[in-house]
């Protein structure tokens, strides 16, 4: 399985395709529904963001409170098309990619391959295994949102799954017409 | 049969342990559907997916950590025995305050918001509740709990269909909202089917539908093959575990009906991610 650094070198996003299994290890940040809607309206006034996204990957995640002596509570993807209307203008900002779950809009897709960057997706539901490699989390702002508060975590080995390449090759296209029989 | 009176704290400590096991133990018709799985399954990422599913539940168990960060709008439907008398308290105070209870102490997700349009303020205690109550006739309370997830959730959908659409309809129904929920609701799911009633009361069939365990059947043999035949036409779909391509789509497909109108077909279908959380218990 390959590994990966965060943040991600652009040449490593270039020698990623669909359907590959990696492991990444550094800094990731996290943001879902109602911290990118702020985001997103910082933007369209033209006023500067609290975080700094450029090369940076988000996650879509509102983690479950964490247990004492755990870093992090269980923390799974949730449903990254929720964030499609918002995730072209990141991306022109230098985001360079996503880790969600589920299929991602015509325009996000196309935002991928303008911004040569990467989709991830990694197992919906299986938030206390992934959990074990997020090493350390920090609130970056927001915290008044709660789960939905921006993050950074620090991970190992975070497992996740090239959903979308920087060319546009999609395996939630090509894994499903593999298997597809009606 | 005589007034029996319960403590509104009996029925808050149920509640509290009912959501708090389920989010942290997955029933055993879930884990033995995902084993069964693993071995028809013929994506071998697929496998891999079912395997992590399977270690992740176990580490939930044994560490009682929630399995799902998502731990879901707190569901109940309750038989309540109409001999009851609930002391020192109100029954729907009392169900709320279980769950506050589990969503603080259980460390589960707070996921509820004040207002669904405008405000949208996190409560902070994962309450209101959505309570489903049934009068009966008795001196007991049964309460059948679940945590549900929004990523299904929102794959869900209701189509008011007319009778001479038959069963064709149903079925068709069916497969056009599991196929429109594609790889979104973390498959393998569950499917929930409410047929009949009045348009919320398909609704509430079909909830009631993802809190059955999956390894049972619908009683009357037309709907039991009814949810064989789904199960079979969903899993040649291809989204396969975690929608990454595969033949385990679904892990069961329930069916619950009621009576409806002569002009009428309710068909609502509730989608629930593999982690379908339910337990019950009775007072």
């Amino acid at each position: 399985m390959k590994k990966l650094k965060l943040p991600l070198a652009q040449e490593d996003i270039d020698g990623l395709n669909a359907g590959d299994s990696v492991l990444l290890s550094g800094i990731m940040l996290t943001g879902r529904d109602a911290a990118h809607k702020r985001l997103y309206e910082l933007i369209q006034k033209g006023e500067p963001l609290p975080i700094d996204i450029k090369g940076q990957l988000i996650y879509y995640v509102g983690p479950a409170p964490a247990k004492p002596g755990y870093a992090v509570g269980p923390a799974g993807p949730t449903s990254s098309y929720r964030m499609d209307k918002y995730a072209p203008a990141l991306m022109d900002l230098g985001l360079k990619g996503m880790i969600g779950k589920g299929a991602r809009s015509r325009e996000v897709i196309d935002s991928i391959v303008k911004n040569h960057g990467v989709y991830f997706a990694c197992i919906g539901g299986a938030a206390a295994l992934i959990a074990k490699s997020i090493k350390r989390e920090e609130i970056l702002c927001y915290e008044d949102l709660g789960t939905e508060a921006v993050r950074r975590y620090t991970v190992e080995d975070f497992p996740s799954i090239v959903a979308i390449d920087s060319r546009g090759n999609n395996v939630y296209v090509d894994g499903v017409e593999k298997y597809r029989e009606d | 049969m005589e007034i029996r009176r319960i403590k509104a704290d009996t029925v808050t400590q149920c509640v509290k342990k009912l959501f708090m096991d389920c989010n942290y133990y997955i029933g055993e018709d879930i884990t033995s559907a995902l084993k069964k799985s693993m071995e028809e399954e013929k994506s071998p990422v697929g496998r891999e997916v079912l395997a992590q599913l399977l270690e992740n539940n176990k580490i939930a168990a044994a560490e009682q950590i929630p399995l799902c960060q998502d731990t879901g709008m707190a569901v109940l439907f309750v038989e309540y025995g109409d001999k009851v008398v609930i002391e020192d308290g109100s029954f729907e105070d009392a169900v709320m305050q279980g769950v506050r209870q589990a969503y603080d102490e259980g460390y589960l997700r707070k996921s509820v918001v004040s207002d669904p349009v405008f405000d949208r303020k996190n409560t902070g205690d994962n309450t209101p509740a959505i309570i489903h109550t049934r009068i009966v006739s008795g001196d007991k309370i049964k309460i059948l709990a679940g945590g549900k997830g929004f990523g299904s959730e929102n794959m869900s959908a209701i189509a008011m269909l007319t009778p001479s659409k038959g069963v064709e309809g149903v079925f068709d129904s069916v497969l056009d909202t599991v196929k429109k929920a594609g790889p979104n609701p973390c498959p393998p799911i569950v499917v929930g089917v409410g047929i009949g009633g009045t348009f919320e009361k398909a609704a509430e069939l079909a909830k009631k539908a993802t809190l059955r365990e999956i390894n049972t059947k619908n009683p009357d043999e037309r709907y039991a093959q009814l949810e064989d035949k789904l199960l079979t036409a969903i899993n040649k779909m291809g989204f396969g575990p975690a929608g990454l391509g595969g033949s385990t789509t679904a892990l069961g497909v329930n069916i619950e009906t009621y009576p409806t109108h002569i002009a009428g077909m309710p068909v609502a279908v509730n989608i629930c991610c593999h982690a379908a959380r339910h337990k019950s218990a009775v007072i």
